[in-house]
């Protein structure tokens, strides 16, 4: 006999998904998004996601020790936010710039808060909306696709400045010059993973296979989205072609499959999921057409981010063979 | 119908082809006075006495308990105290085999003319419920409601155990005569058995022995955990849903386990009354998994023995499945009545959790969905008004929430602490 037996509660076995195994699934599948990014924008891209996934394990690591925590950048969760933020911001960006936005995501958004599990807000679109907030120029200056071939360093340490004949000053959410087929493949200018809707979906296609996401989210943002679209382009006269544009571009598909999927920050129950991503959809919908805001995802996720504590409550699961309380039970009769 | 969740848990049903062996007979068993719910029984031989197989060796008076005994023939060697797994401690018949196993003259087959000398004989039979609750059996069979339905548990829906599987499978006749006695006795018009879909054979059997039988159902549960819950397996076979706070018989159902109801009729055929039973021993570190039929009282070193365990290795050793299997803390524990499995874990290492990150996995997982992260929470705030929302008196412990965490809380366990917490302020 072994010298010591283990006594303990029931149940005795766990199943095999881990939080690192979710984390570095939601990793891989932002692999396409990135290689789609490294392709249109070149190896600076590549840098930049490295770069902020590396500061944001950094400043993870640091907050930890200097709150005399238990370090648990190995969990993941830290590095995904950088990868999530790095996505999220022009492949021209400084990259102390860049730095900033995810010592804040990670520092402030996540740690000063509790650290995982605890914030309340997507660290990853806080920092971006800091970021945009705070260097509004550099985080719109959106570099035109395969611009980098023109330049013959590689493109991989350029920043703005080197980059001047090959920016253009838009989104195509505001411009809409591009084709449609070139926003779906992502040949065109924004922020790095937001462009490639394909190598997006392929990504959140895979989350819902291997059950990291469900359907409830994503249908219910892209849905709403693309309905309140309808409506505005019948009554406004424009065309068809208007409601994929505000899909295509403009990071929401990101949002709807990445951001507005996180556990941590968003509801508990389907139908709380389902009411989040109709929230998503109607803000980023009045913040596109009726704001001076051309992208209304990140603050849309954000402003549901907040209600989500309200959002879990009044959805709350009712426990088989419960028996209603007197008072509900005196109103429903 | 919705159907209620549950989790794919591996089946590791190992045994579910090989025959069960009788376990040569121990040298020394010792048989606990508390093997059921309710009052333990006190022990009405002393050492030194002589007693037979099938010798009553301990009763009580108390209303909810059954009496206890001998699977053995010997001589009772010391009266000693046992720790049960809930802490407390009830006195211990040990008895020192002689090797002759001779029958008791008092086993002689019941007689039965009415439904209260039924209740009688299955009190004096020493019947628990055989599935692992260890419910008195003749309390479970004598309800004030009026019953129409008899539901057999035969779903055995924990992975690695095969008892009641080998038992449908060895005997199916003796299952289907159980419950017609059971609704012959009773005067319950029709009886339903659920069984899961990884068992074909014992479906196959039970279905081919109830065909002249039409009172009998037999019916193919998901190969879901936990199907055996009381509340999902009476949802599932019959559509209806024990509310809160209510029993089977208030929704018109008696739940007994497959095993059980085979006793039942093997009792009133021979008169012996609840001294073996059939338990499955398998486990990474078993080197011969099987179902053993041993004298109740074995010391579970003597099942591991015959079983080629390694001890060395051992990290855990289990009374039952490992979704509510209990740890043993001793290998010289004896075998219970309702004890269908022991299981010996050698790659056993406790995980350590970490942060929640609200990933609802849990709440998806619960087949009688609960929220254990909101619970969590009232729990830490001591909001006994908010668990009572939250229906936390519902858990019924079956594992399911710790199993999916992927952060590797103990959600179950954090549960049945707030369980705990909820009931004792609701008494006051």
């Amino acid at each position: 006999m072994a010298s010591i037996l283990t006594i303990s509660p029931s149940p005795h076995v766990r199943s095999g998904m881990t939080t690192q195994k979710i984390m570095g699934l939601v990793i891989l599948a932002l692999v396409p998004s990135i290689a789609a990014a490294t392709i249109i924008f070149g190896l600076r891209a590549l840098l930049l996601v490295l770069f902020c996934a590396i500061v944001s394990a950094l400043t993870e690591f640091v907050c930890q020790k200097l709150m005399k925590k238990e370090v648990t950048i190995s969990d993941g969760s830290a590095v995904l936010t950088g990868v999530l933020l790095a996505l999220n911001l022009p492949a021209t960006l400084p990259l102390w710039e860049a730095a900033i936005g995810c010592i804040f995501a990670v520092a402030i958004v996540k740690q000063l808060f509790g650290g995982l599990g605890c914030n309340f807000a997507n660290p990853a679109i806080t920092g971006r909306i800091f970021l945009l907030l705070s260097c509004a120029s550099d985080m719109t200056t959106w570099v035109k696709p395969f611009a980098y071939q023109d330049l013959s360093y590689g493109g991989v340490f350029t920043t703005t400045d080197n980059l001047t004949d090959a920016v253009s000053g838009a989104t195509p959410l505001v411009s809409r010059d591009a084709s449609l087929l070139d926003l779906f493949l992502g040949n065109v200018g924004g922020s790095m993973g937001e462009t490639s809707a394909l190598a997006l979906l392929i990504g959140g296609i895979f989350l819902l296979i291997v059950g990291i996401i469900t359907w409830h989210t994503p249908v219910a943002y892209l849905g709403t989205l693309a309905v309140l679209e309808l409506f505005y382009v019948l009554g406004t006269g424009g065309e068809m072609t208007d409601v994929v544009y505000a899909l295509l571009s403009g990071g929401v598909i990101l949002g709807a499959f990445f951001m507005a999927t996180d556990y941590v920050t968003t509801p508990t129950t389907g139908l709380g999921k389902l009411i989040f991503g109709i929230g998503c959809g109607i803000l980023t919908f009045v913040i596109c057409e009726f704001a001076s805001m051309p992208e209304g995802c990140s603050f849309s996720i954000l402003l549901m981010n907040l209600l989500t504590p309200y959002i879990d409550k009044l959805t709350r699961t009712k426990p088989f063979g419960a028996r209603l309380e007197e008072k509900e039970a005196k109103h429903n009769g | 119908m919705r159907k209620l969740n549950g989790v794919h848990v591996a089946h590791h049903k190992n045994t579910q082809d090989t025959a069960s062996i009788p376990l040569p007979l121990p040298k020394l068993v010792r048989i606990p006075m508390s093997m059921h719910i309710g009052a333990p029984c006190m022990p009405i031989v002393k050492p030194k006495d002589t007693v037979q197989v099938g010798q009553k060796i301990g009763d009580t008076d108390a209303a909810m308990a059954v009496p206890i005994h001998s699977g053995v023939s010997g001589t009772v060697k010391a009266i000693t105290t046992y720790r049960m797994s809930n802490g407390r401690t009830c006195p211990m018949v040990e008895i020192e085999t002689d090797g002759n196993q001779t029958v008791s003259s008092a086993v002689t087959p019941p007689k039965i003319t009415d439904k209260a000398s039924f209740i009688q004989s299955i009190r004096e039979s020493g019947l628990v419920g055989m599935g692992g609750a260890s419910f008195p059996a003749h309390i479970k069979l004598s309800p004030k409601q009026s019953i129409d339905t008899l539901a057999i548990n035969a779903a055995e829906c924990e992975p690695y155990i095969t008892s009641d599987c080998r038992q449908m499978i060895e005997a199916p006749e003796e299952v289907i005569d159980g419950i017609c006695q059971v609704l012959h006795w009773l005067h319950i018009p029709k009886a339903v058995v659920g069984v899961e879909a990884n068992k074909p054979e014992a479906i196959r059997l039970l279905t081919e022995k109830a065909a002249s039988h039409p009172e009998i159902t037999i019916q193919t549960l998901p190969t879901v955990y936990p199907q055996g819950a009381e509340k999902v397996l009476i949802y599932h076979t019959l559509g209806r849903t024990v509310m809160e706070g209510q029993l089977p018989a208030d929704q018109g159902v008696i739940v007994m386990n497959v095993s059980s109801v085979a006793f039942i009729s093997r009792y009133l055929k021979t008169g012996m009354p609840m001294v073996q039973r059939m338990l499955t021993v398998d486990g990474d570190a078993i080197g011969k998994p099987c179902n053993v039929v041993v004298p109740v009282g074995t010391p579970v070193e003597d099942v591991l023995t015959f079983v080629q365990c390694d001890m060395e290795r051992v990290k855990k050793l289990l009374y039952g499945g490992p979704m509510m299997g209990i740890s043993i803390p001793d290998p010289k524990d004896p075998v219970l009545k309702a004890n269908n499995a022991i299981l010996a874990l050698e790659k056993f290492e406790s995980p350590k959790a970490s942060a929640c990150i609200h990933c609802s996995r849990c709440v998806h997982a619960c087949p009688l969905r609960l929220m254990p992260p909101e619970i969590a929470k009232a729990f830490r705030q001591k909001d006994a008004a908010a668990l009572d929302k939250l229906k936390v008196g519902l858990c019924m412990n079956c594992g399911c929430c710790t199993y999916a965490c992927p952060a590797k809380r103990p959600v179950a366990e954090n549960n049945q602490l707030a369980k705990a917490y909820y009931m004792s302020q609701k008494k006051r």
